[in-house]
């Protein structure tokens, strides 16, 4: 024994988890919309995903190292996680290019231009998919690869319309035939992770075991979805869809399970994070329904990002033995 | 049947209770007690024996110095040999007096026989309060709060019920444990006396659901004696602490900035009853307690029934030797209890276990950024801010301490238990409570 014992104040105890334990956690609740993108995509979600965890973690590296000479920590795994979420948010059959300039976005503007890990106020993959949404409309937004039978094409994957975009061009009759278990498991298309609702509902259950995430942020958006779309829908079916296609549909599952509960850009307690919740269910309805895009969680999610501060400010955590009047 | 908890907040670390097992062995009576003058909260004892004076068991040798203060006995019989400094966990040597040890010689009037006696009616409420308060008894958890204090209600407030606290919800700690399954029967009399003492009809003994023997023993024994209840209680962190005792048995807050006892409540450690018992039926001082030596690397944890002021270092021997990989010593449990530069420092009477730790252990890890996982907020009992209170500190931001109630930080350590990126906030939080406490307190002047 040393004759030197170690003092420091208490506690002397600590939880098992550690920033990079759960970066790593939510990667692996990742996994099976990984394979179901694998299955339904191919060569391009491979490409896809590999160029966008590739670039991220070598921006972050080369802008940690020169830009701020500091000692890049590339090994807590947040880079490859903001990697393999951009992924998700993209189609299989985009450019590695514009890809990589969506790393450069995430990494570069939206997380070390505010600080780096920690410090940003927006979730440094929407921010990329919405700035490559706006740059190249075309490539994003137009022609989403066919799942299953482009499985081995990349850039020339046949292509056809999204459960979101044939709502917004008021194709309600696609709806009205939609096979609800194709949307469950991934036979349709869109985002490389967004297809598979099976495979993010698991990804979920496993993070919400882990304790990795609450079920806060997850459940008050789906809820809140299935609330006002359902109204609508029970208003005026003629015109509006099943609630249920709008959560099984587009990004919405990714969004709540995985964008939304991004811990730096969500609220810190649990009213706090009902709150961000809600708002998000309910702007991603009004997008989607009246606005001028097809999808509109990544908006409704960077907006309510930009509101967390306020909520944190309001929404305190319930203090014991607070006084009764107040 | 659903265990009741408090609701707020809360941790879930490792039992790690290795001594539970272990029934209470008495340590031999060392060859010299180092007594501290201050083993209490509260204002240090004035110390009225002289280098040279031959003192017995039970001999009162420190008095207590004000209305928050205890009265401090010798442990032992034999000649003092200094009045001055003893050492301390802290490696600062505090005031105290060391004793050479000449035989066991016991005052007369401390009755040491086995005999349980249970006739509480022989004594008036007052009275108990004057022999506790002749005994010396602080609170035996760790707190150290002179038990005199606690039991004199104030005139204009009531108590409803007696709490003891039974949880040891602190890792590895099984003093009390050991104590409520081996001094049942004395911990249920000493529970009368402390109802009798701030008479209530009521009491609850709130026991963590990991010691099954002892609620299955004391709910037993409670049919005997009226009014006396077993609360088995759901596992949580820090239900060890007063108020969320109180929230998990009574479902009653205590508001921020009050006392137990402004809810009807007065909260006493199990050992604490124990000692009720025998100062008030056995008129004997608190001298001695149960202390729990343990760690992973310790080779054979135990409960050491000590005398106060024995060198930690001969119970530390007693298990089994300092192990050779050791790289920290800690007075208490885990979560709460002080690392000590030293292993010299004598028990008192707030000591509650010797906690050894290996060298793996002793570090904390390198602080990571923030990433506002929100565990912190999660886990902390009080429902404060953590994360946002620890960076006001830091950046000596005392109004917002305050606006966002730094004050009622319990200082339980959920927060930097929860961190995964192991920030030092219960550090900063310190600083800036007392920073605060300070402020509020000159505000009144």
């Amino acid at each position: 024994m040393s004759n030197l014992l170690t003092i420091s104040p208490s506690p002397h105890f600590k939880d098992k988890p550690t920033t990079k334990s759960l970066m790593f956690g939510v990667l692996t609740a990742l996994i099976p919309t990984f394979l179901v993108s694998l299955y339904s995509f191919g060569i391009g979600a491979l490409v896809t995903t590999l160029v966008s965890v590739g670039s991220c973690v070598l921006f972050e590296w080369l802008i940690t190292k020169y830009l701020l000479k500091q000692q890049p920590h590339i090994a807590d795994g947040s880079a490859i996680l903001t990697g393999v979420l951009l992924a998700f948010n993209l189609p299989s059959n985009i450019s590695p290019f514009i890809v990589m300039f969506g790393a450069l976005i995430a990494i570069g503007i939206a997380k070390m231009c505010f600080g780096g890990l920690g410090c940003n106020l927006f979730n440094p993959a929407l921010v990329a998919r919405v700035f490559l949404l706006i740059s190249f409309p075309v490539q994003m937004m137009t022609s989403w690869p066919k799942p299953i039978e482009s499985r081995l094409s990349y850039l020339d994957a046949v292509t056809g319309a999204t459960p979101m975009a044939a709502i917004k061009a008021g194709n309600l009759s696609l709806c009205e035939n939609a096979n609800f278990l194709d949307m469950f498991i991934g036979k349709i298309g869109g985002s490389l992770g967004e297809v598979a609702a099976i495979a993010l509902i698991l990804g979920g259950i496993y993070m919400i075991a882990r304790k990795i995430i609450t079920w806060h942020i997850p459940i008050s958006i789906i809820l809140t979805v299935f609330a006002f779309a359902g109204l609508l829908w029970l208003i005026d079916p003629s015109q509006y869809v099943n609630p249920l296609y709008h959560i099984l549909g587009g990004g919405l599952l990714l969004g709540a399970i995985f964008m939304a509960t991004d811990y730096v850009t969500s609220p810190m307690s649990a009213t706090g994070k009902i709150i961000f919740g809600v708002g998000i269910g309910l702007l991603t309805i009004i997008i989607r329904l009246w606005g001028n895009y097809p999808e509109g969680m990544s908006f409704a999610i960077l907006l309510m990002n930009a509101v967390v501060p306020l909520i944190n400010k309001k929404f305190q955590p319930a203090r014991f033995g607070a006084p009764k009047t107040k | 049947m659903k265990l009741s908890t408090f609701k707020i907040g809360g941790v879930h670390p490792s039992g790690s209770k290795l001594s539970a097992d272990q029934p209470i062995k008495v340590m031999p009576i060392p060859d010299t007690v180092y007594i501290p003058a201050a083993q209490h909260i509260g204002k240090p004892a004035d110390i009225i024996v002289q280098k040279g004076d031959k003192v017995k068991v039970g001999q009162l040798i420190a008095k207590s110095s004000g209305v928050v203060s205890a009265n401090i006995h010798s442990s032992v019989s034999g000649t003092i040999t200094a009045v001055g400094p003893v050492p301390d966990p802290s490696g600062i040597a505090k005031m105290g007096v060391t004793i050479k040890v000449e035989g066991d010689e016991w005052m007369e009037e401390i009755d040491r026989s086995e005999t349980l006696d249970t006739n509480v009616d022989k004594f008036s409420d007052k009275e108990i309060i004057d022999r506790v308060t002749a005994a010396g008894i602080v609170g035996m958890g760790g707190a150290t709060f002179p038990a005199h204090v606690k039991f004199t209600v104030p005139l204009e407030k009531k108590a409803e019920a007696v709490l003891i606290n039974g949880v040891e919800c602190e890792p590895y700690l099984t003093a009390d444990h050991r104590v409520m399954l081996e001094k049942s029967e004395q911990l249920m009399v000493g529970v009368k006396l402390i109802m009798k003492a701030v008479k209530t009809e009521k009491a609850f003994i709130g026991i963590e659901a990991n010691k099954p023997d002892a609620i299955e023993k004391l709910t037993e024994l409670s049919r005997k004696y009226a009014g006396i209840m077993v609360v088995p209680l759901a596992l949580k962190y820090p239900q060890g602490s007063e108020k969320h005792l109180i929230k998990a048995i009574m479902n009653k807050e205590v508001p921020s900035g009050k006392l137990p006892i402004d809810v009807g409540a007065v909260v006493s450690n199990a050992g604490t009853a124990v000692a009720v018992y025998e100062a008030v039926m056995k008129n004997k001082p608190l001298i001695e307690r149960v202390v729990t030596v343990t760690g992973n690397s310790v080779k054979n944890p135990s409960n050491f029934l000590a005398r106060i002021g024995t060198p930690v270092n001969l119970l530390i021997e007693a298990a089994g030797g300092l192990p050779e990989d050791t790289g920290k010593v800690i007075s208490g449990g885990p979560m709460m209890g002080k690392a000590a530069t030293n292993t010299d420092f004598p028990v008192a009477k707030g000591t509650s276990g010797v906690l050894i730790m290996p060298e793996e252990l002793a570090h904390r890890r390198e602080p990571e950024p923030c990433i506002r996982c929100g565990k912190c907020v999660d886990a902390c009992p009080m429902g404060l801010e953590p994360y946002l209170l620890s960076v006001y500190s830091r950046k000596k931001m005392w109004d917002e301490c305050e606006e966002h109630y730094i004050y009622d930080c319990i200082e339980c350590g959920c927060c930097v238990y929860s961190c995964p990126a192991a920030r030092p906030l219960l550090d900063y939080m310190r600083l800036g409570k007392s920073t605060v406490m300070g402020i509020i307190r000159s505000r009144k002047k």
